[in-house]
């Protein structure tokens, strides 16, 4: 109990130190260049007591729940008894993962449709292209984009293909669809595809990552293990840049956006 | 009152979680088939982390979004640059090294090098190696919101600073130490999350209001897409450093 405590006091007085950065520049700008005083100094000290809280209690549910959860689902997808592998040493093929790569994608795609950061988002683009693009079609992109994205990056830590080769092939595509696109959703679709990592899916799909890295045979977890959140910001962009376009040729113009 | 003020964003943590729990429960029950190890740890986490996020969420609603909205709007209207870069550049920075996403992960990298040999395996060089990753990432994140204001302000379009950073990553993967590529390409994402994205959204979108000429939507989003790439590029630089 004594040692649980004295951990929860260290968590406590490490947080301080990483929220010191970010309140010092905000009040320190706010007293000194600005040289106003602050509006309500007892709500901020309380937000800021809460903001701290928060952390430690949320770092401490991470190391309890989700990275163990996402490893757990790593490991029981890929046991050789889920696979059906009958005698050891049988060669798996990439193809008997396939319920990895489902879960993957469900993940994604659930997490982009419930994100409520991204509907704000889409309501916007609604406004500006006059309804050509409408709100849920901008939300059913990202959530397949992400969704393709998390499946393919799963595949390719089966695979161990490169990750370099397929960030390149990604770049290179929404390089040209930018080029093409409407200017004044180019903004909006870039943003949409950060905006989809939360706090919550951050640490799920890195512990699912690392855990798939640790499990398959010949995959090494830091140089295979990480790069699905890569695919995770890729594919959503590509995923709106696409339904912007074709939401205009639909429309039968180029479209004229209403800034 | 009260209930209203702790209750709703108690179950809109919990409408974040939920669709990873529907998931997970899903694959569970139907596919995997399988017990489920220490199941009351597994509960009291999920339970945790809703507490947790609802308290940061709460916290953050109450100080710094507030402090950092009526800031981004103050700057931009003072229309001194100097001022308005050295803020762009602490408030990316700032907001980066207090982000939880990059601290959990970072000590996650941090353990993942040591059981790999390419750092001791004592606490003090991961403690060192993960605050290094974070100070990168951070630099980074700053160095993104300065060169984006930047983009506001002059009016370059949006997408001029984003190829840039995809030819550089493009440029640099190669010569990249192989075992730093994959947390070098996350850290982007891991970076701009919870804590990061409303405070830059909201300079963004402040300046691009407050300057005449600028348009809040085409011009004011892309700051956050940009801050996620160039983490890419500082973290491979520091993995070629070493």
């Amino acid at each position: 109990m004594i040692e649980w405590l004295s951990e929860l006091v260290l968590n406590l007085l490490n947080t301080c130190r990483d929220f010191f950065p970010i309140a010092t520049v905000l009040i320190g700008f706010q007293l000194l260049v600005i040289r106003k005083p602050l509006n309500n100094p007892k709500k901020t000290l309380l937000g800021f007591i809460l903001v701290l809280l928060g952390i430690v209690i949320f770092l401490e549910g991470l190391d309890m729940a989700l990275f163990p959860l996402g490893k757990l689902m790593a490991y029981q997808l890929t046991t050789p008894e889920f696979l059906g592998v009958k005698q050891p040493g049988q060669i798996v093929t990439w193809q008997a993962y396939f319920w990895v790569y489902i879960f993957a994608a469900s993940i994604g795609f659930a997490t982009a449709l419930a994100e409520p950061s991204l509907l704000a988002v889409a309501i916007k683009a609604e406004q500006i292209s006059g309804g050509t693009i409408r709100a849920w079609g901008l939300r059913i992109a990202v959530a397949i984009g992400l969704g393709f994205g998390l499946a393919l990056g799963a595949w390719r830590i089966v695979t161990g293909f490169d990750l370099y080769f397929f960030i390149i092939i990604g770049y290179l595509i929404a390089t040209l669809q930018t080029l093409f696109a409407p200017k004044s959703i180019i903004g909006i679709a870039f943003d949409s595809g950060t905006v989809t990592t939360t706090m919550v899916t951050v640490p799920l799909v890195t512990a699912l990552g690392t855990g798939l890295a640790q499990a398959i045979p010949g995959r090494n977890p830091l140089l295979d293990g990480f790069g699905l959140l890569a695919f995770a910001s890729l594919f959503p962009i590509i995923a709106v840049l696409s339904y912007a376009q074709i939401a205009s040729w639909r429309s039968g113009r180029n479209l004229t956006f209403k800034p | 009152m009260l209930k209203n003020r702790f209750f709703k964003p108690l179950f809109s943590s919990f409408l974040d979680l939920a669709p990873i729990l529907a998931v997970v429960l899903i694959f569970q029950i139907f596919i995997i088939q399988q017990p489920v190890p220490e199941v009351t740890r597994l509960i009291v986490g999920t339970l945790f982390v809703i507490v947790g996020l609802t308290l940061f969420i709460q916290g953050l609603q109450l100080s710094l979004f507030p402090l950092g909205e009526s800031m981004a709007y103050a700057f931009a209207r003072k229309g001194s640059l100097f001022w308005l870069l050295a803020f762009a550049f602490c408030l990316g920075f700032g907001a980066a090294i207090a982000e939880p996403a990059l601290i959990a992960i970072a000590e996650k990298a941090a353990a993942l090098a040591s059981s790999s040999n390419i750092i001791k395996s004592t606490d003090i060089a991961r403690n060192n190696y993960a605050l290094a990753f974070r100070i990168t990432v951070a630099l980074s994140v700053g160095f993104a919101i300065l060169i984006g204001v930047l983009r506001i302000i002059r009016g370059w379009p949006v997408y001029y600073p984003i190829f840039c950073a995809y030819a550089c990553i493009a440029l640099m993967t190669p010569f990249a130490p192989a075992e730093i590529v994959g947390i070098a390409y996350d850290s982007g994402c891991i970076a701009t999350s919870t804590l990061t994205v409303p405070l830059v959204t909201a300079l963004g979108v402040g300046l691009a209001t407050a300057i005449k000429g600028r348009n809040p939507i085409t011009d004011g989003f892309g700051l956050v897409v940009f801050a996620s790439l160039t983490p890419m590029i500082f973290v491979m630089a520091y993995g070629m450093s070493i």
